[in-house]
């Protein structure tokens, strides 16, 4: 039998990132195609295969407005295989997908997408109705919902306390995640809806508390914006022009899948499941683009893929140097979700890419990186792409 | 019971509704597999351990500690009084099994890692939210 062909990411693009954009979220879907299409000189017609996560959310739309199918339709796709769905393993895990789908031979070039609209649909209630109707919850969210635990501040937060309370985890400590994603943000000009003067530990320290250990600075805003990865297979890459970077490895693990049933997340059980499948090691990783939905899923992922020990992510962020984007492993270079906005999870993918082909401009890392982790998701959900230019 | 507001409420079912309605016998009912004793929570139609389906609501004693918890301080709605504990309890009687609540009728800064509470019940509509209370606290009833 034939070896499974390679997947790689062959394109990259971006819409606008903005809050409250005017802008019709098709329409920034489809700039952000655009800008893929081009980036990888590839044609719409060559795109046989669409991936997304979580798939249209009539629910509340701004969370996701636009999916697979919609999209497969306004641009006359004509796809051999196309998925979109929220029971997956995390926002990337729609990228999973898609590596799946190449190595079995289903599709040649997929386009991968993330549409979030949720500044906009906040300030456009008509076109964009409350996701909190005033009926009764259901599912996992009542065991939750009925305690005023709302958000998922207060979710991930129960996560971060027991660091704070059990392993000492201080807030100047927890501060690196945010002020390191500020730092970074300032040298990317996509980031200047997001980010517009740099984040001091001053700012940080006497900021509004959320829910501790949160304040203002250690949760992401709601942004409008898509982004996009096309994957391609190994042998497809001859109709690539940009510098393919190989998906060497991935995996998304969930044990129990709830929000308060676990000692640990789900970060914690998918880490050490990508090392499983690639020779690659923890030593080899140039940078990581970590999830900083709230700042204390970075330091998940910096433990469950095992940088640090669990427990300890606290201390290898201390001061901040080791994380710096000229440090030993650079983190959130973009500026994370927190700096350069919540596009969901594919902005890491994104910034992975952009950095491996040494196209970051101001904010590119030094030593020419060759080996990056992204990674999405909280709680029960997590997805880690181990992504290598070799 | 300090005053509270209306607070969204679980679409009662098969799985839930002796999770939710025990208090009115007040009772904290946490399903257990009668083969295994297994406690399931949320409350499945089946053992996670055996996967046997004689499962069983069991009335708890609704003592338990507090295994982490957050103080929250943001109103996330209209009329939601702020701030207040999110804890995540680990419950005496049902080895492996949390239940998230609010612990009530503290100073929010008071509660602590390993404190010992007791379930009481907050009733509103035709579900019973089971809530809990500090064990031998002698910082009075004010605050939430
Ligand atoms: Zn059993």
């Amino acid at each position: 039998m034939a070896k499974a062909p390679e997947a790689y990411v062959t394109g990259v693009g971006q819409s606008e990132v903005g809050v409250r954009l005017k802008r019709h979220p098709m329409l920034l879907t489809v700039d952000a195609i655009k800008e893929a299409l081009s980036d990888a000189g590839l044609t719409i017609g060559q795109i046989d295969g669409v991936s997304t996560y979580p798939g249209k959310s009539p629910g509340f739309l701004g969370f996701s407005p636009v999916g697979a199918d919609e999209l497969i339709d306004t641009l006359g796709i004509r796809a051999r295989w196309f998925a979109g769905g929220a029971e997956i393993s995390s926002q990337l895990g729609a990228v999973v997908a898609a590596v799946g789908a190449i190595r079995l031979g289903l599709a040649r070039h997929v386009i991968c997408f993330r549409t979030v609209y949720e500044a906009a649909a906040m300030a456009d209630p008509v076109n964009y109705p409350s996701r909190f109707d005033g009926g009764r919850v259901s599912g996992m969210q009542q065991w939750e919902l009925p305690f005023n635990a709302i958000s998922a501040a207060i979710w991930i937060g129960q996560y971060a306390e027991r660091h704070v309370r059990k392993y000492g985890m201080t807030r100047e400590q927890l501060a690196q995640i945010a002020l390191t994603g500020s730092a970074n943000a300032m040298l990317n000009p996509c980031a200047r809806a997001i980010t517009k003067k740099q984040l001091t530990m001053d700012d940080y320290m006497t900021a509004r508390m959320i829910c501790s250990p949160f304040c203002l600075w250690d949760c992401d805003r709601f942004t409008d914006a898509a982004t996009v990865l096309i994957v391609s297979a190994e042998d497809a890459l001859d109709e690539v022009k940009a510098t393919p970077v190989r998906i060497a490895s991935y995996a998304g693990s969930a044990h129990r899948h709830n929000w308060d049933q676990e000692e640990w997340v789900a970060a914690y059980h998918t880490g050490p499941e990508i090392w499983r499948h690639t020779d690659y090691r923890v030593e080899d990783v140039d940078m990581v683009q970590l999830y900083d939905g709230f700042s204390f899923n970075a330091i998940t992922w910096l433990e469950g893929l095992g940088f640090c020990d669990w427990g300890e992510g606290h201390h290898f962020i201390d001061g901040g140097s080791r994380i710096a984007r000229d440090g030993q492993l650079p983190l959130n270079t973009n500026g994370g979700q927190l700096g350069a906005g919540r596009l969901h999870g594919f902005g890491f993918a994104h910034e992975a890419v952009v950095q491996l082909r040494g196209e970051g401009g101001e904010r590119q890392v030094p030593r020419d990186p060759k080996v990056a982790i992204a990674a999405s998701g909280g709680g029960p959900m997590a997805t880690a792409l181990l992504l290598a230019r070799d | 019971m300090p005053a509270d507001w209306q607070r969204m409420l679980p679409q009662l079912d098969q799985d839930n509704r002796d999770f939710w309605t025990g208090g009115e016998h007040g009772e904290l009912r946490i399903r257990k597999c009668g083969d295994c004793e297994t406690y399931i929570h949320p409350p499945r139609p089946v053992c996670h351990k055996c996967l046997s389906d004689n499962v069983v609501a069991a009335a708890v004693s609704g003592l338990g500690t507090v295994d982490t918890c957050v103080i929250n301080y943001q109103q996330w709605m209209p009329d939601m009084p702020v701030p207040f504990v999110v804890a995540r309890i680990a419950l005496d009687d049902a080895p492996g099994i949390y239940v998230t609540s609010n612990v009530i009728g503290c100073p929010v800064e008071s509660v602590q890692l390993g404190d010992r509470v007791r379930v009481t019940f907050l009733n509103q509509e035709e579900v019973w939210i089971p809530l809990f209370e500090k064990i031998g606290s002698d910082d009075g009833p004010e605050g939430n």
